[in-house]
């Protein structure tokens, strides 16, 4: 049981990792603004849920579980305000996706 | 394990140091000013003391950067080139390093028992503050009660930048703002988070009482929560435009806050005196010693808390209404 919980935290953490980096990448890669705040957005929701949730296997149910639930619902529910709220001024700014700027000039 | 984190951490810290002298662009010197407190916070988490962590992480991740921003607005967002090469300035900073660094030579090792700075109060601090004081998390009672002076001059300290920030930008540009309150907000049409932050506000400021009044028992206290009051009424404030927030909270309410909370706490060291202690001597408070320092200790936390909420909520209401974005 003990081996399984370990194992399971090991896939979860290499997984959230693996997306942080997957998102680190394309912050630095990706072509416009829109697509970076969706590797932004990835490494936000996606990797800290991972983590989190590979944290809370190690720690059981305890404090420190109820306190990483409540870092896990606050990122679930800030991050994508976050980028919702950096997507809206970027477009009221002026900036637009690469697939419509072609059209409008 | 420890170490590999504090060399990946320290190489981190070096490269944001490096790369803020590099940018020119000031917003983003900001967020790398904001990573490096982080990076410290993190850093001090290693070394076990959270308190610290808690109040880099509150004041330097936070809201200095949000402070920076307002300020940002303000000036020019590139900083200028220099007219001349600073090379004597780089002589002058590479020997002084190599200096520091040669000095480190002759400190004890981290975390040494003999160091001097193990030998002198600290023993009495950890030994002896549970019975002296009370609260079980002793770098309260260190802050609070041994060093209660110590917190006084840093209370002071922040409410002089407070009053010097509203002295040189603050007070008729408020006045001038509240005249002629009715411009919309740029964020009015942000439904998502208006939504969100109704959310999440009287959640931050439940967090900020619990830092506020368990910071005997965990890390915490008046400054990591005068700090999160402050951030919650900052969120509002971008949220639903300065205009409201000035409704909300007037600036003479703000300035009473924030020398009430010096007051309070100098008052509480005065009571001390007059009830033939000395000064911020919280024992002669009530017949129980320890009663009297829990009291002491809550009083003076609570003065802490109102000035840095007020002084931090002022600075922001001082940046951001001296100059509304056209919308």
């Amino acid at each position: 049981m003990a081996l399984l919980l370990d194992l399971m935290t090991a896939v979860f953490l290499l997984l959230g990792s693996l997306i942080g980096l997957t998102g680190g990448i394309g912050v630095h890669r990706l072509p416009d603004f829109f697509t970076r705040l969706h590797a932004c957005g990835l490494t936000d929701s996606a990797c800290a849920f991972l983590v989190l949730t590979g944290l809370m296997l190690q720690s059981g149910w305890s404090l420190v579980s109820l306190k990483l639930i409540f870092i896990l619902i606050f990122l679930l529910v800030t991050s994508p305000t976050a980028s919702h709220a950096l997507a809206k001024t970027a477009l009221g700014c002026g900036e637009r996706p690469l697939s419509q700027r072609g059209t409008e000039d | 394990m420890e170490l590999l984190i504090d060399i990946v951490l320290l190489t981190f810290l070096a490269i944001t140091a490096l790369a803020i002298s590099h940018v020119r662009k000031l917003f983003c010197a900001i967020m790398l000013a904001s990573i490096f407190s982080l990076l410290c916070a993190c850093l001090f988490v290693t070394m076990d003391a959270v308190d610290v962590a808690f109040t880099e992480a509150a004041v330097g991740t936070g809201i200095a950067g949000i402070l920076m921003l307002g300020a940002l607005r303000l000036t020019e967002t590139r900083e200028k080139r220099p007219p001349h090469q600073p090379w004597l300035a780089l002589l002058v900073v590479c020997t002084t390093g190599a200096v520091l660094i040669y000095g480190t030579a002759d400190l004890p090792a981290y975390g040494d028992p003999a160091a001097p700075i193990h030998q002198h109060v600290a023993p009495r601090y950890i030994s002896q503050s549970q019975q002296e004081v009370g609260p079980p998390n002793f770098v309260t009672s260190v802050l609070a009660s041994y060093r209660g002076f110590d917190t006084l001059g840093e209370t002071l300290v922040i409410f002089t930048a407070g009053v010097s920030v509203v002295a040189l930008l603050g007070f008729r540009s408020l006045r001038q703002f509240l005249r002629n309150r009715r411009r919309p907000s740029v964020m009015a049409d942000h439904l998502v988070l208006r939504i969100v932050a109704k959310m999440f506000i009287p959640l931050i400021l439940l967090f900020a009482l619990y830092v506020q009044f368990h910071g005997d028992y965990g890390p915490g206290g008046g400054f990591q929560a005068g700090v999160i009051f402050a951030s919650a009424l900052i969120l509002y404030t971008l949220t639903y435009g300065l205009a409201k927030a000035l409704q909300v909270l007037p600036p003479r309410i703000l300035y009473l806050l924030a020398a009430g909370g010096v007051l309070l706490y100098g008052g509480t060291g005065w009571l001390c005196v007059l009830r033939g202690g000395h000064f911020l001597d919280y024992r002669a408070l009530a017949s129980d010693p320890l009663v009297g320092q829990h009291l002491g200790i809550l009083l003076i936390e609570a003065g802490v808390g109102m000035t840095v909420f007020a002084v931090m909520v002022l600075m922001f209401f001082a940046f951001s209404s001296r100059k509304e974005p056209q919308s």
